[in-house]
């Protein structure tokens, strides 16, 4: 089986990109004009992705489920993005970016792709300062920039906590210059439900028009699938309630390996779930711990104290209250990983110190900071006398610029003032590091058809750092794949359009809608969202945080069990031919109850612990993640093959050549 | 809580809607307002009616896919949030509560609640853009200062979601605001200033042509925006505006 070669390009490892650029084809201009690209999402890898490929002179056919690309879930990105600058001459580099991506996805990150990433991270911040993204300053009129977990510069860009809003914006409008000019045409409110492979290669599309329910062919060279993650398939996430792993899955179901599916991100700062009617959970950015403290109470008579509202957190003396991760943590603190900050407020939680009336939850303290800058303001305006109410009133007014927009965000859901008390928050699904295998070139096992951003698995390992998802969307789209994508079409130019009257687009429509039908004929008795919710739970519980051999076992068979009752039970109102939300959603989970069981066998497999994926079976003494190096440094590539639990394993080696493996320590 | 509804159905485009009263039960304060549009959907779904088709995705403020006018107000009774981020606590047991969707000619309505909102995309490619190619091969980013108090003012008008709020709660169904928010962004950065005059041109030539109001400085844009876009932007629009008519108009 040669088909997982990574190609990774021979030479020194700040070598190889250049290396490769020079070696890979490049497609003359005029004929850049006879090829055609889909691009499915328009996220910030596929809005990158496609303006530029259109700037290039490729004729671009953008997709997106919403009614308008720039409601991407990229938008709702908070923190930052991460970029080598080294602008605050805090000895960052390339390297640097390199080694703290790797050692903070625990060592199951290709090398390459990662060091590349590192290396186009400062070009990405160049082309947004160009293109007027509106990045925070300082006073003197240069870029500001934060901390974030996992490592020890100040190299996060942002603007407030709406970096991923501002970073799509600008991808959008470089997206509508390009359709403006007629070389992108955007299809929105459109779903891909197949890819159409012709003689081994990716040809195009069927897409359903959400509108009129129509089913479309459209053919091209190439398909770029920029769908984003599959944290939905837990139900409540992070992530929009659109957001689906549908084009993702549907390649994989035409010979696309489908990489490490449990590698999940479980974040640690979200608003705790407050009841049975939830749809969603809310994230409070990550970029809130450089100035909040996070604890519990110390006591657990003054936990339970506080869950049944006897007692207020601002009542607890400092010496009550428990700063866990300051204390197990001390040179990381607060700005630990993510994982490892979930884990840490998880077994406080498990303990019984958790807060909230469910137990569920941990604080998030700002006061301290508060104080702290109200002290720096006042003698910044010279106010030497300053009372403490002042203080805090100048202190606040810092916060407030800082985070405005989370604290009113995190005023109006839990209905308390976060500027007075502390704030409440628990880990919740956020992003997943697994996706679509693709190769140095971002091509997937299908020739001609790539995947970029969140979709594909490459860059994050077992653990993504805050701040690295934006740098990656974008770096993909504006600076990987145009070039990338050459080697693959210079090959094309004398293929001309690909007809959609072909056999194989015969079959793929009908395949599509052959399933539209089956599903709108059960006519059960329950909605889709009572499917969705149940494997949701079975994923949280078994296939979450932590994870052992018995619930992964329990929690295949039990989602084939839901998969099996969905397919007889669900009942979907009206008809395929008009605007049906039920329908969409059906589409979607069916999918999810799909990928589920798939994911489930890989956490299964991986008899280890490493990043966010935690296997009971597999810890210190202390209760940190273990690594098995030795039998499990590779990445596992799935094959379809019908039965999702019954894929074959490929395994692609992990080499590390310019970093030495560690356990990796916070301490 | 219980609440009495009284929804906008309409099949699709080109048949007449009407308000159709539902009875709901067992709403629970601390759950958003959409939420509570899932289990009215839930309840419709299960006794075999069609559910009610309303535009949402990220549910935290930000995608600008929700829209609705609730009780008369664009994204309900409270200032400076969306749709999904109004609670139900903002309501009282036995509320009789109106939900329609945004009304304005350049936003046809498609089924229910949902509109079509495309017109603002076209608004953005007449001119919404810095011209510059996505090549990464621009001076670095630190090479050109911008006043943090011009980089926080461009800031605060891109913070605009693009949900259609102050069309919906204007008078003269005006996008105004929406265009203004853009334009200034752009005037304010050096980077945005080279195309300031075209851009004014083109973007209010194409809201023109959208079917957009004019605008009479009443304001309500302002109040009902969700981000608090701010009418100085308005002023800035014309500004930009009247300056490129003389000199290229």
């Amino acid at each position: 089986m040669a088909v997982l070669d990574s190609k990774t390009p021979a030479g020194p490892i700040d070598k190889k990109w250049t290396q490769h650029k020079n070696d890979i084809n490049v497609v003359n201009p005029a004929n850049k004009r006879l090829i055609d690209v889909i691009v499915v999402g328009t996220g910030l890898a596929g809005a990158s992705a496609a303006a530029t490929l259109a700037e290039l002179g490729y004729k671009v056919k953008a997709f997106c489920y919403q009614d308008s690309p720039r409601r991407a879930h990229s938008i709702a990105a908070q923190g930052g993005i991460n970029a080598a600058k080294n602008y605050q001459g805090d000895n960052d580099s390339t390297y640097r970016l390199f080694y703290d991506t790797v050692k903070g996805g625990d060592y199951r990150s290709r090398e390459s792709n990662v060091y590349r990433l590192a290396e186009v991270s400062a070009n990405i911040i160049d082309q947004c300062v160009a293109q007027g993204v509106p990045f925070a300053r300082e006073y003197g009129g240069l870029l500001d920039n934060r901390s974030f977990g996992g490592v020890l510069v100040s190299r996060t860009f942002y603007a407030k906590g709406q970096t991923g809003q501002q970073l799509l914006l600008g991808a959008y409008s470089a997206m509508n210059r390009q359709i403006g000019m007629g070389r992108i045409e955007q299809f929105n409110r459109h779903e891909m439900l197949d890819v159409v492979v012709v003689d081994g290669k990716a040809r195009g599309i069927i897409a359903r028009d959400l509108v009129s329910g129509k089913i479309e062919r459209h053919g091209a060279h190439a398909v770029l699938i920029c769908s984003g993650g599959y944290g939905n398939v837990f139900f409540l996430s992070t992530n929009a309630m659109g957001s689906n792993v549908t084009a993702a899955w549907k390649i994989h179901k035409r010979g696309a390996y489908f990489a490490n599916p449990c590698y999940t991100q479980i974040h640690p700062t979200c608003i705790p779930r407050s009841g049975e009617h939830q749809s969603k959970l809310t994230l409070m950015s990550e970029s809130l711990r450089n100035d909040g403290r996070i604890w519990v109470p110390a006591k657990k008579e003054d936990a339970e104290a506080i869950r049944t509202g006897k007692l207020k957190p601002t009542d607890l003396k400092e010496e009550d209250r428990d700063y866990y991760l300051e204390r197990r943590y001390p040179s990381f603190g607060n700005l630990v990983p993510r994982d490892v900050a979930s884990r840490a407020a998880k077994e406080r939680c498990d303990a019984g110190f958790g807060v909230n009336k469910t137990g569920e939850a941990v604080y998030l303290d700002f006061d301290a900071a508060i104080t702290r800058y109200g002290h720096e303001k006042a003698l910044v305006d010279g106010i030497h006398d300053a009372s403490e109410q002042k203080i805090r009133e100048l202190g606040e007014a810092v916060i407030e610029s800082k985070y405005g927009n989370l604290f009113q965000m995190y005023e109006k859901i839990v209905d308390q003032n976060p500027y007075k008390t502390p704030m409440m928050i628990y880990p919740a699904v956020h992003y997943t590091m697994g996706g679509v295998w693709v190769d140095y070139n971002l091509m997937t096992t299908i020739p001609g058809c790539y995947a970029l951003g969140e979709a594909n698995f490459s860059d994050h390992g077992a653990n993504r750092l805050g701040a690295s998802a934006l740098m990656q969307g974008l770096a993909d789209g504006y600076f990987v794949i145009p070039y990338t994508i050459g080697d693959y079409l210079g090959d094309e130019i004398r293929t001309g359009p690909i007809p959609t009257d072909s056999p194989e687009f015969d079959a793929a429509e009908k395949e599509v809608t052959g399933q539209l039908n089956k599903l709108l004929g059960i006519q059960g008795k329950h909605s889709v969202d009572h499917f969705h919710k149940r494997l949701g739970k079975v994923m949280w519980d078994k296939v979450g945080m932590a994870r052992n051999a018995k619930g992964l076992n329990e929690a295949i068979e039990e989602i084939k069990q839901i998969r099996k009752e969905f397919w007889e039970d669900v009942r979907i109102p009206g008809s395929s031919n008009e605007l049906n939300p039920e329908l969409e959603k059906a589409g979607r989970v069916a999918d999810f109850l799909e990928l589920g069981e798939l994911f489930a066998r890989d956490a299964l497999e991986r008899n280890e612990s490493c990043g966010g994926h935690f296997r009971e079976e597999s810890q210190t003494e202390e209760g940190e993640a273990l690594r098995d190096d030795k039998n499990f440094s590779y990445v596992a590539a799935w094959e379809y093959t019908g039965e999702p639990s019954k894929a074959i394993l490929h395994k692609e080696e992990l080499e590390f050549k310019d970093i030495e493996l560690k356990q990796r320590s916070y301490k | 809580m219980d609440l009495n509804l009284k929804v906008w159905r309409q099949k699709n485009a080109t048949e007449k809607g009407a308000l159709k009263d539902y009875a709901i039960k067992e709403v629970s304060p601390d759950s958003s307002f959409l939420e509570m549009l899932d289990l009215l959907n839930d309840q419709l779904i299960e006794s075999g009616e069609d559910p009610v088709a309303f535009d949402h995705d990220c549910r935290e403020g930000i995608c600008g896919s929700c829209s609705l006018y609730v009780n008369g107000e664009a994204h309900g009774p409270s200032r400076a949030i969306t749709t999904c981020q109004l609670h139900m606590r903002s309501f009282k047991d036995g509320d009789t509560i109106y939900i329609e969707p945004f009304r304005a000619k350049a936003f046809p309505v498609i089924k229910d609640l949902v509109v079509d909102r495309s017109s603002f995309d076209r608004i953005q490619q007449a001119g919404g853009f810095i011209s510059v190619n996505t090549s990464g091969n621009t001076q670095d980013a630190n090479a050109l200062p911008i006043p943090k108090a011009d980089a926080d003012k461009a800031f605060d008008a891109a913070t605009c979601i693009g949900c259609g709020a102050c069309v919906a709660t204007c008078k003269n169904a005006s996008a105004m605001l929406f265009v203004s928010a853009k334009v200034s962004q752009f005037s304010l950065l050096p980077q945005g200033k080279v195309e300031a005059k075209s851009r004014a041109l083109n973007m209010v030539h194409q809201m023109d042509l959208e079917g957009f109001g004019n605008c009479t400085n009443t304001g309500a844009c302002e109040v009902e925006c969700p981000k608090g876009i701010s009418l100085e932007n308005i002023a800035r629009l014309n500004r930009e505006f009247l300056g490129a008519t003389i000199t290229e108009g």
